[in-house]
């Protein structure tokens, strides 16, 4: 396989036909880049052009590069070579197969056949709430355990070097928790999200508009500590949405709740990202 | 794909897919960009009972033709027409001709020995299509996946593989209908293809056995009344008539 060190973007067109902003961007090993915009503003066309390396072949002309050179079909098309994950916004199969099945024959089409299935399966109900059973039909699957499958598919199976992650946030599921396993080490990662704790936990942000790459920002001092004061305010929610889902009622000091995990992960930044 | 005599004759390229898998989606966008490579295909569209494919392919301002099969198989109306699209196509001084044909049963394949034979398939149509597909896309030599956009990265892989597993030597090509993703890659596929066909031309595969009753009219539903080569749900196969 292909070692990533490097892909660059270079910019196309906009949906007035106008030439993009950033004419071009490059995106190492290692980064975790935002992409954000009001919706209909590109954002998941960017992704879906960095997932088929697009070579100036799609609406927005847009080329990919792979460490500067233009890849081969092989790289684009061949799942055993493929070097991107992608999470797209899908929030149901239409496979009509069970679940061990569908995951088996996945794995099998990126050759690696020696993957537990129940592994998979066993993360992705770590990530929702009712358990997926190895063998449910694809198709009965809720929004929420469908994506819970699709983070843990893509995470074990289709693991690779460049991560697209189009609105994790979607479906209810335990988002941190999904990101974490999506994350590994040493990824390229991108991450088109709506929600400010994602958006700002990346160092860098693409900003989306009419259809183009219209700048990029790299987050400031001060958002980083909006940043970890904003998790802070993010985790109380989830408790309070963790709380109604168990049919609790809420009380006044449960606004007040610090989790521990959080108090975890101010010394383990993995997920402060 | 060897030339035999008459090698006179156009490139021929033929589509065949299932109804509303975008064969004229993606032939419009392919269509543009040969256009713009200063290619003149001529287009027949050849379809069952009614089509307004032809204004669509009117805006590309290139020859077009259009047959109805109407009583007859649309694979077969579609081959027995040949020589007259190939005149057409000559008169109007294309540099080849593009075939779109409405194919019925997808018991046969429309295309010939010499052609670019390219199957345009849904993969919303779900994992065990590709395998249910028949002739039409084990017999060729490039399959289009549309719709990819509409279903995971994992069910699309699978969709790839089972198509590789019916037609181990096709290219396949995704292609979104809808903005013309990947029609760059099918053009130039197109533009790659020289071979002229010829009279001696034989189809790649054999339509199904035999006319039946219902083929000449027959309308009344019991066993009794039906004659031909006819097959049980058991499996056994008889002739019935004279």
């Amino acid at each position: 396989m292909v070692k990533i060190e490097c892909i660059s973007i270079i910019g196309g067109i906009d949906k007035s036909g106008n030439p993009e902003n950033l004419t071009s961007l490059d995106i190492r090993q290692g980064e975790i880049i935002g992409i954000v915009g009001p919706t209909g503003s590109g954002k998941s066309q960017l992704i879906s052009d960095i997932e088929q390396l697009s070579q100036k072949d799609s609406s927005t002309r847009r080329q990919v590069l792979v460490n500067g050179k233009v890849p081969s079909p092989a790289l684009r098309n061949d799942p055993r070579q493929k070097m991107v994950a992608q999470l797209s916004q899908n929030m149901n199969f239409l496979a009509d197969m069970e679940v061990r099945d569908f995951l088996r024959l996945h794995a099998r089409c990126r050759g690696k056949e020696q993957i537990s299935t129940d592994e998979i399966i066993h993360k992705a109900n770590q990530l929702t709430g009712e358990p997926i059973k190895p063998n449910d039909n694809l198709t009965i699957l809720s929004g929420g355990q469908t994506r819970a499958l699709m983070v843990a598919d893509v995470a074990v199976i289709s693991e690779s070097p460049i991560v697209l992650i189009d609105e994790i946030e979607n479906a209810g599921i335990k988002k941190h928790e999904a990101l974490e396993l999506l994350s590994g080490h040493n990824k390229l990662i991108m991450i088109v999200t709506h929600d400010p704790v994602m958006a700002l936990s990346a160092k860098k942000r693409i900003i989306m508009k009419n259809g183009g790459m219209s700048t990029l920002l790299e987050a400031t001092p001060e958002e980083k500590i909006v940043s970890e004061q904003l998790s802070g305010i993010d985790a109380t929610i989830l408790h309070l949405r963790e709380l109604l889902r168990n049919g609790k009622h809420i009380r006044e000091n449960d606004l007040n709740f610090i989790p521990e995990s959080l108090l975890c992960n101010e010394e383990n930044t993995s997920l402060t990202l | 794909m060897n030339n035999t005599k008459n090698t006179h004759k156009l490139p021929l390229i033929i589509i065949a897919g299932t109804p509303g898998a975008g064969k004229t989606s993606v032939l419009v966008h392919t269509i543009r960009i040969l256009k713009s490579a200063n290619r003149r295909p001529a287009l027949v569209k050849i379809d069952c009972l009614a089509t307004d494919d032809d204004i669509r392919f009117a805006k590309l301002d290139l020859p077009v033709l259009v047959g109805l099969a109407r009583d007859m198989c649309p694979d077969h109306y579609s081959i027995y027409n040949l020589n007259e699209m190939e005149e057409f196509a000559q008169k109007n001084h294309s540099d080849s001709l593009i075939m779109e044909t409405a194919g019925l049963c997808h018991r046969c394949a429309p295309y010939t020995d010499n052609c670019l034979g390219v199957c345009v398939i849904d993969s919303t149509s779900g994992p065990n299509n590709p395998g249910k597909a028949g002739p039409f896309l084990s017999c060729a030599d490039i399959v289009v996946v549309t719709k990819g956009d509409m279903i995971s990265q994992a069910e699309r892989e699978i969709f790839r593989e089972r198509i590789l597993e019916a037609n181990p030597l096709c290219n396949i090509v995704d292609v979104n209908g809808l903005n013309g993703q990947g029609a760059a890659e099918l053009a130039q596929q197109f533009r790659n293809f020289k071979a002229g066909h010829s009279d001696e031309d034989k189809l790649r595969h054999n339509a199904p056995f035999a006319v039946c009753t219902l083929c000449v009219g027959e309308k009344r539903v019991d066993k009794k009344f039906h004659r031909g080569l006819l097959r049980t749900m058991s499996g056994c196969e008889q002739y019935v008539g004279e």
